[in-house]
């Protein structure tokens, strides 16, 4: 029963970070929104091993099955070209990158020499239906002790939908 | 059982190949991408920490994120879609004054 | 362990064995539907009655030349079916199909596998399924496509807000996402008097969502993207053999998907009469009333004209949204009123 679930949890960051990686080597915006995408569906299934079933199903509808539909509908509409070689501008970040990427790593390898190995503490009996992660748990905190974030929320998209509508729209319109 | 320091581990390389990403991408809708990637590098960690401690609130936080990313994508792609519009590239580069 | 695994492994392999030989005679329904309310009879010369008709359907496609265009995507021309197709099946698994029966000593629940979260596990499916026809109208390389395409997944993503939120109305008098528990909580004097069709503010709102689900499902009226005489054949121009069937399959399996959703949903899953003393009776109700509501669906694709497109975002969006959210808000007055 361990092994699987190190099993699965190696699977599905290793298809996590090659993906994300993947972002990186295309060259056309399609198949990093693809790779995106990929990554996205990753985590979700990390989430599940996390037991926090609400936010990896949420993470599918909203995340892979909205935002990328976005892009991926912006990408097509627009009919973004390849990236072809050329001149650039501002060489120093590329070069920039490079320590920068290494600064975080090192940092990333502190983490996990100094956090050791405490493990995941298993959900009570009894307690299933209300355990943390379930959408009862979510829904009783959204609505009861974190009401303020989830009203200034719907304000924050109700700016972001008049916005999108007014930034897109053609001269004249 | 998998311990807390792997998912962290994972969470904080996506982190950083979002931000190389960011650095070495000049389209920008692949740079987009990889700020996205950042985001979900964060949600990642958000949800372990909250599994790991029993605190749901990592998790509402981690839904108010998605929402967050959810407009910010909107506007960005209508911004996008507007300097696309006026400027026929998608080039950063290219888009560096405010003079067309 | 290994029992629930095994168990898992025979209880996907007959859904999927049923599913298949449903999807083909469902092929074979639609035209003898189509032919009756046309006044004629429908396909009858091969086999008795027609019924070996999907049989040489099948082998027909089978047999075609598959054809992949050259200037195409090829990974994602090749990939798009598939991404249209198993989202499609893997939405079974949480399909409530009966209560329990004795099998060989064993008590056997007959649902795959029972998640917390399941109905909203059938959205993230849906909403995966939009990619399959997204990217199937941008690799085959040709405008018709492409609009088809780009329009099918504006609408299915448009009307699966009114789908959501109806549904959340189903939601505030189960109290849970599992279909199991919904389907348990409407079991009522006789079998049939607890379903939810039958409570005051639900029976607008099944009417919703069913109008939601033809739309999802590109069904007519909504089937613009795809009707043969306006865009061509939308997203699936390009496509030949079994790659379209890959595609016809996965629309009849989203009929039968919404199908199921709503008889599990709003008339009561598989309870019915006496099914509490011969529990074999429950998949046999279920398989009726997702029946009806499929022989529903097709007769409207043969009695009302198709909608233009943008009477049909507008309709989503101006009408079937703002009626789901009214119907929320009257749904939760009256379960604070008349608890």
């Amino acid at each position: 029963m361990e092994k699987a679930s190190i099993i699965i949890f190696f699977v599905f960051a290793a298809a996590a970070v090659l993906s994300a990686l993947n972002i990186l080597l295309q060259r056309n915006p399609l198949y990093s929104a693809l790779s995106l995408i990929v990554t996205l569906l990753s985590l979700s299934a990390l989430y599940l091993t996390l037991h926090a079933e609400f936010i990896a199903v949420i993470q599918i509808v909203v995340y892979a099955g909205a935002i990328m539909v976005l892009f991926i509908f912006v990408i097509m509409l627009l009919n973004v070209p390849a990236a072809q070689p050329q001149i650039e501008k501002q060489k120093g970040l590329r070069y920039l990158a490079i320590p920068f990427a290494g600064i975080l790593i090192a940092e990333t390898f502190y983490v996990v020499l100094s956090i050791g190995k405490r493990s995941m503490p298993s959900v009570p009996a009894g307690t299933e239906a209300q355990a943390v992660g379930t959408t009862w748990s979510i829904g009783t905190s959204l609505f009861t002790d974190y009401l303020l974030p989830f009203e200034v929320t719907s304000v924050l998209i109700l700016m972001a939908v008049v916005g999108a509508m007014v930034l897109a729209r053609r001269e004249g319109d | 059982m998998v311990p807390l320091s792997w998912y962290l581990a994972v969470s904080a390389l996506l982190f950083t190949i979002g931000a190389v990403g960011v650095f070495i991408k000049r389209n920008a809708i692949a740079i987009f991408l990889c700020i996205e990637l950042m985001l979900n590098a964060v949600n990642l960690t958000l949800v372990s920490l909250s599994g790991f401690f029993g605190d749901v609130g990592g998790q509402l936080f981690v839904f108010i994120v998605m929402t967050v990313a959810a407009a910010e994508a909107a506007v960005g792609l209508a911004i996008i879609i507007s300097i696309f519009r006026n400027r026929e590239s998608l080039n950063v580069d290219e888009v560096d004054t405010l003079k067309l | 362990m290994t029992n629930i695994l095994v168990e898992w492994v025979i209880k996907t392999v007959v859904i999927l064995l049923i599913l298949v030989t449903a999807v083909a005679y469902l092929t074979f329904l639609e035209r003898k539907v189509m032919g009756w309310i046309q006044l004629r009879v429908g396909p009858n010369r091969v086999g008795p009655w027609g019924l070996l008709q999907p049989l040489a359907d099948g082998l027909k496609m089978i047999f075609k030349e598959d054809i992949i265009p050259s200037q195409s995507n090829q990974w994602l021309y090749i990939l798009a079916p598939a991404l249209s197709l198993v989202p499609a099946l893997m939405t079974f698994i949480v399909i409530p199909y009966g209560s329990e029966i004795t099998l060989f000593g064993r008590t056997i629940e007959l649902h795959v596998t029972r998640m917390n979260v399941g109905l909203l596990y059938i959205f993230a499916l849906t909403s995966v399924g939009v990619y399959g026809i997204v990217l199937a109208g941008w690799s085959s390389n040709n405008k018709y496509s492409l609009m088809g395409g780009l329009r099918s997944s504006a609408q299915m993503i448009s009307y699966e807000l009114a789908l959501g939120l109806s549904i959340v109305s189903v939601l505030l008098y189960s109290g849970s996402l599992d279909l199991v528990e919904i389907v348990n909580k409407q079991s009522g004097w006789l079998g049939h008097t607890g379903w939810n069709v039958f409570r005051f503010p639900l029976m607008f709102v099944f009417i919703i969502f069913y109008i939601a689900s033809l739309a999802e499902t590109n069904r007519t009226p909504f089937d613009l993207p795809e009707a043969d005489s306006e865009l061509v054949a939308g997203y699936h121009t390009e496509y030949s053999s079994m790659k379209f069937v890959m595609f016809q399959m996965a629309e009849y399996l989203n009929l039968i998907t919404s199908s199921s959703i709503a008889t599990a949903l709003f008339l009561g899953g598989w309870n019915g009469p006496f099914v509490g003393r011969l529990p074999i009776l429950g998949p046999v109700y279920f398989a009726t009333k997702a029946l009806v509501l499929i022989f529903t669906a097709m007769w409207i694709r043969y009695t009302v004209p198709r909608f233009r497109y943008d009477q049909l975002m507008r309709f989503g969006w101006t009408t079937m949204l703002p009626v789901a959210i009214i119907n929320i808000i009257i749904t939760a007055t009256v379960i604070v009123l008349f608890p």
